[in-house]
């Protein structure tokens, strides 16, 4: 009881400072100027809740603190159970009313017609929510998880209850507010008025869904390019990724150690720089277009903007993350299995072909949803090579910040590039979840696989070799192409481009960052350093909550998460623009909405990880820890944490990498004061100086590829990537890579 | 007696998993300073009983009281119990040291204290010495001390064991059984112990309470238990019996007279009326004689030589029985007919 004293005190102080010793409302400097110190807290600006409330006629807030009020009294309730309940409620009740009078009244009063008809109009309207308001709502949810573990919900444990709410609440504010704000802002006009015309005028568009190039006609609409492409992208990806699974595990091919080191290719690879390096490869001015062109007179042409080029490059990028997938599915099909079929007088072609193929079916199934995910997803190639040929991707970031500026349609366009990957989710999770022959490692399985039958050994070999050095020379364009002045026109060496991005000089003793790169580069490592540790705390918080603990709702909680992460960047952004853009939470333009953005996009790296490595920790020992006397906090960090190292860096890495790489969402969010690598780069090649762009480029590449030899220096963990290579579809956890997204 | 060790009190403790009943309606008290084993098949609520007595899970209904607290929905780290898991749990990144000493620092004790503690420990399960060996380092009984030391350490009212030999090897398990009774003996604490091993609970427990599917089946000193099973069940289960029918033509006193197959016994009454019946026979309580012609006759159907018995299944009218011969040096071939006879003792009456 002690103890139960002490927590809810504690958490009541808090909110009771929170209300007299903090601005409610958002400071339009920024909190951590610390300007408003000077006027706290007599202006209306500035004022703590409790005073606005009284002096600035915000009479609704009285609601809120009454329940507040109604918390202080349930302390004081001796009937545990009845205590509980009472906590229960007002924590709940007080983040119902915190969040309906934010979400009611805006800035100018009333935001639905239907109150305003109902109380009249108001005096004055409200700002966003500040620090004060903020961490009344974080006191509120931790007094409702305390209510609750009193009356014994999770054992009494209010410490796994507070971490279960805090994260159903975190994820409802990052991930389903902003979606739903898209949802209705889809439905709006500019004044925020409810409006059907602009929906009805997107969604009937024949420019997204006009089906003229079947029958003959010119194009067709957008949302049918964009499917064709990814259905084209699925089929090259898989079909790519299969050859090189089964060269890696099937034949004795010498390079087996350099096709692995493939498969780290899209952890470091920005995902527009593909597209880059095939734009100095095969563009108007491109090397290998300029040499065909002097040599045999071909002309020069732009075959390559357009779905062609978003194709190749898309199949570059996405063939390791497939060929990742089946290495799995490819190792994960029994030896005994094709034993049995040898024995029983089957010959290597048709073990192959009736025992082998079959039992990798669902897997490359899955390997194809995946591939039509990122390519639905993808941002950067067609933003670099889609010319005025557009997939979904674009059109929505075109439809907010070009000439047309409409939300509007850019909150349609988002919700069918959405209808379509939560489909392929949809369909990844409940029809192939269940259809899965592929064995889990483990004992009694051993025994070699068969080597592929002979003639499909040479067709796989003839595929993967030229591909092979295809991407390297795709690569070494990346690499090289920042040393040379202008590509096709000029191949002169130079270091010019790498001096306009990252000269350094020193005036006056002290260090100048004169380069045109540095001011993004900081931006985004300061910002991926602050990211990478929240992602991974949420992320293994959220695994341990999945693995370790059982709730009511844990099974939707899982799947909730889970179908966020199928989410492309692009509608991530456009909705985070959307949803935090107006009171009652606004963040648009601070670093805030950045750091908010990448936790909950790379989210699924600290989960899989985590789940994959706790599913391996046997559930006694925390309940040994328990016995012996320990709470859950110190099972954690005792325990759990110390067993997870592994995992944790691999988050703690993975999220920084992709914090570097990441440019769908980003692109959205960033602003003149916090502009990120990507989107900086993407502003170059949209200038033309692709030679600024590619050695921006590929120092990004090796910052990431010197963190991540580093971090493994520091702490010898040799799987980056997985924890399993050989589970295939075993654990839900594998398949679930498919939801990360590279752009 | 110890005075830490305290008493243990289900009060129609009822739990459920969501439509699954796992313990129905149970009632049971545990002695202080005695060792209980709950026995039972898989599935019958046995370690359900024993992690809610640790708090790792909530009865849904009923009360559990610990030296005479209540402790139903206290959390798992606030009781005043200790258990010994199945796979150990011990903490693989730690010492068997640290290990033992873990629980000591959650209660609060410095680190200084906690250390000497837990040697102490280590030494009260001779393991003095091995304090700086990691788990993966220890051999199988080694880490299974450490865990019964780990547990120890913290004094707790009851200790629990989670079927804590199985994880052994067959020798080692008799050794360490015995370990773990004369620590209890000497040390007199509260123990409850989990197994489905019955020669374990016969040989380890004060009291033993079998349990099947949820409910409490009988409770009793092993010699009770043995002697007079209260079920067809539990006699089956306590030592394998054959359960033939009977018919009690007689009682007088204590004493009964029954009649199976035309061969006529007598046996404990145990309260029996005269009717038809049911009689537990070990398979050691019954004779074999080579016979062409008996009131009670059979055939050997299988033999199985083992050392320094024989095991027999017999055809009779009345059933397969299963029978333990100790005359290795007259082996009975299958085919072999034979007259079933049956000794005084390890016979009862059976009253369900």
């Amino acid at each position: 009881m002690n103890n139960r004293n002490r927590r809810l005190n504690l958490v009541l102080a808090v909110a009771v400072a929170a209300a007299i010793l903090l601005p409610w409302y958002r400071i339009e400097r920024g909190f951590y100027s610390f300007s408003w110190l000077g006027d706290f807290p007599q202006t209306d600006a500035t004022a703590p809740g409790i005073l606005q409330l009284f002096l600035h006629g915000r009479w609704w807030l009285l609601a809120v603190f009454a329940a507040l009020a109604g918390a202080f009294a349930a302390r004081f309730v001796t009937e545990p159970m009845r205590r509980g309940r009472l906590l229960a409620w007002a924590g709940g009740i007080g983040i119902f009313l915190l969040a309906l009078q934010g979400l009611a009244i805006g800035a100018t009063g009333w935001t639905w017609t239907i109150s305003e008809t109902l109380f009249g109009q108001l005096a004055n309207g409200q700002p966003s929510m500040g620090a004060g308001a903020v961490v009344t709502a974080f006191a509120f949810i931790l007094i409702f998880s305390f209510g609750l573990a009193e009356q014994g919900v999770m054992r009494g444990d209010a410490f796994v209850v507070s971490i279960i709410a805090l994260l159903i609440f975190l994820v409802a504010i990052f991930v389903f507010y902003p979606i739903g704000s898209m949802f209705v802002g889809a439905f709006q006009d500019f004044d925020g008025s409810v409006n059907f015309d602009g929906f009805t005028r997107s969604i009937t568009d024949p420019s997204i869904w006009s089906l003229d190039c079947v029958i003959g006609g010119q194009r067709c609409g957008v949302a049918w390019r964009t499917f064709f492409l990814a259905i084209m992208t699925a089929a090259g990806s898989t079909a790519l990724g299969l050859a090189f699974a089964l060269v890696a595990t099937r034949t004795r091919f010498p390079f087996k150690k350099g096709l692995r080191l493939l498969t780290v290719l899209p952890i470091i690879t920005p995902p527009f720089v593909i597209g880059l390096a095939l734009t100095l490869l095969f563009g108007r001015a491109g090397v290998v277009t300029q040499g065909l062109s002097s040599l045999f007179g071909v002309e020069p042409s732009r075959w390559l903007y357009g779905l062609t080029g978003i194709w190749i490059a898309q199949v570059l990028s996405f063939t390791p993350i497939s060929f990742l997938v089946l290495i799995g599915v490819v190792e994960g099909v029994s030896p005994s299995m094709e034993e049995a079929s040898q024995t029983l007088r089957a010959n290597r072609w048709r073990t192959f072909w009736r025992v082998s193929l079959p039992l990798m079916k669902p897997g490359i199934a899955n390997a194809f949803l995946i591939g039509f995910i990122e390519s639905m997803a993808d941002f950067g190639n067609p933003l670099v090579l889609g010319g005025s040929h557009g997939v979904l991707s674009t059109e929505i970031f075109f439809a907010v910040v070009g000439s047309q500026n409409d939300p509007a349609r850019a909150a349609v366009l988002a919700m069918i590039l959405l209808c379509f990957t939560l489909s392929a989710f949809l369909v990844q999770r409940l029809w192939l979840a269940g259809k899965n022959f592929a064995t889990v490692t483990g004992k009694g399985d051993s025994g070699q696989h068969i080597s592929l039958p002979r003639p499909l050994s040479v067709a796989v070999h003839m595929v993967v070799i030229p591909w092979m050095i295809f991407t390297l020379v795709v690569y070494g364009m990346i690499i090289f192409g920042g040393f040379v002045k202008t590509w096709g026109l000029d191949n002169t060496l130079t270091l010019t481009h790498y001096a306009k991005a990252f000269s350094v000089t020193i005036r006056d003793g002290s260090i100048a960052w004169t380069g045109v790169a540095w001011n993004s580069f900081w931006t985004t490592m300061e910002i991926a350093l602050i990211s990478a540790p929240l992602t991974a705390i949420v992320g293994l918080a959220t695994a341990y909550v999945i693995v370790r603990q059982k709730f009511v709702g844990r099974n939707l909680f899982e799947f909730a998460l889970m179908m966020s992460f199928a989410i492309p960047g692009t509608v991530i952004g456009i909705s985070y623009i959307m949803a935090f853009n107006l009171p009652p939470l606004e963040m648009t333009g601070t670093a805030l909405i950045l750091i908010a953005c990448f936790v909950f996009r790379n989210m699924p790296v600290g989960v899989r990880g985590g789940v994959a490595a706790m599913s391996q920790l046997d559930k006694s020992l925390d309940e040994a820890s328990i016995t012996l006397r320990a709470n859950s906090f110190r099972t954690i960090t005792k325990v759990i944490l110390p067993l997870l190292r592994p995992a944790i860096t691999a988050a703690l890495v993975y999220s920084f990498v992709r914090a570097i790489t990441s440019i769908s969402a980003v692109i959205f969010l960033v602003s003149a004061e916090y502009n990120m690598a990507t989107s900086y780069i993407v502003g170059l090649v949209e200038n033309g100086e692709y030679g600024v762009a590619i050695a921006y480029s590929s120092m990004l590449i090796v910052v990431m590829v010197v963190v991540i030899l580093a971090f493994q220096l520091l702490v010898g963990e040799r799987r980056l990537r997985r924890e399993n290579r050989v589970a295939g579809l075993a654990k839900p956890e594998v398949p679930a890579f498919s939801q990360e997204k590279t752009a | 007696m110890n005075p830490s060790s305290g008493s243990v009190v289900f009060q129609n403790v009822r739990k459920t998993f969501g439509a699954f009943t796992a313990i129905h309606d149970l009632t049971l008290t545990v002695d202080p300073g005695t060792l209980v084993t709950l026995l039972g098949p898989s599935g019958c609520g046995k370690t359900t009983t024993l992690r809610m007595l640790a708090g790792l899970e909530h009865p849904t209904a009923g009360r559990i009281i610990i030296g005479g607290k209540d402790v139903t929905m206290l959390p798992a780290n606030e009781r005043d119990v200790s258990m010994v898991f199945q796979s150990y749990a011990l903490f693989p990144h730690m010492n068997s040291l640290e290990n033992v000493a873990y629980g000591l620092q959650s209660s609060g004790m410095n680190k200084k204290e906690a250390r000497q503690k837990a040697e102490h420990g280590l030494e009260l399960v001779g393991l003095a010495g091995l304090g700086n060996r990691l788990p993966a380092e220890l051999s199988g009984g080694q880490q299974q001390r450490v865990a019964v030391a780990r547990a120890l350490v913290l004094e707790p009212q009851v200790l629990l064991l989670d079927e804590p030999l199985s994880n052994l090897d067959a020798r080692l398990r008799r050794r360490v059984r015995t370990e773990i009774r004369d620590l209890q003996q000497r040390l007199q604490f509260t123990a409850v112990y989990v197994t489905h091993d019955q020669d374990e609970a016969l040989a380890v427990s004060d009291k033993i309470v079998v349990m099947k599917d949820g409910e409490i089946a009988q409770e009793g000193s092993p010699r009770d238990l043995y002697e007079a099973p209260a079920s067809s069940f539990i006699a089956d289960f306590i030592g394998e019996a054959n359960v033939l029918p009977c018919e009690i033509i007689d009682v007088s006193g204590a004493q009964a007279t029954v009649s199976i197959e035309g061969l006529q016994h007598v046996v404990p009454a145990r309260g029996a009326r005269a009717g038809r019946g049911k009689l537990a026979v070990r398979p050691s309580a019954i004779t074999l004689e080579p016979a062409d012609d008996a009131a009670f006759a059979g055939r050997i159907s299988h033999a199985a030589y083992l050392g320094d018995h024989i095991e027999y299944e017999a055809e009779t009218s009345g059933g397969t029985l299963f029978v333990v011969d100790p005359m290795v040096d007259r082996p009975l071939s299958p085919g072999t007919r034979v007259s079933i006879g049956l000794k005084t003792r390890g016979i009862a009456l059976i009253l369900d």
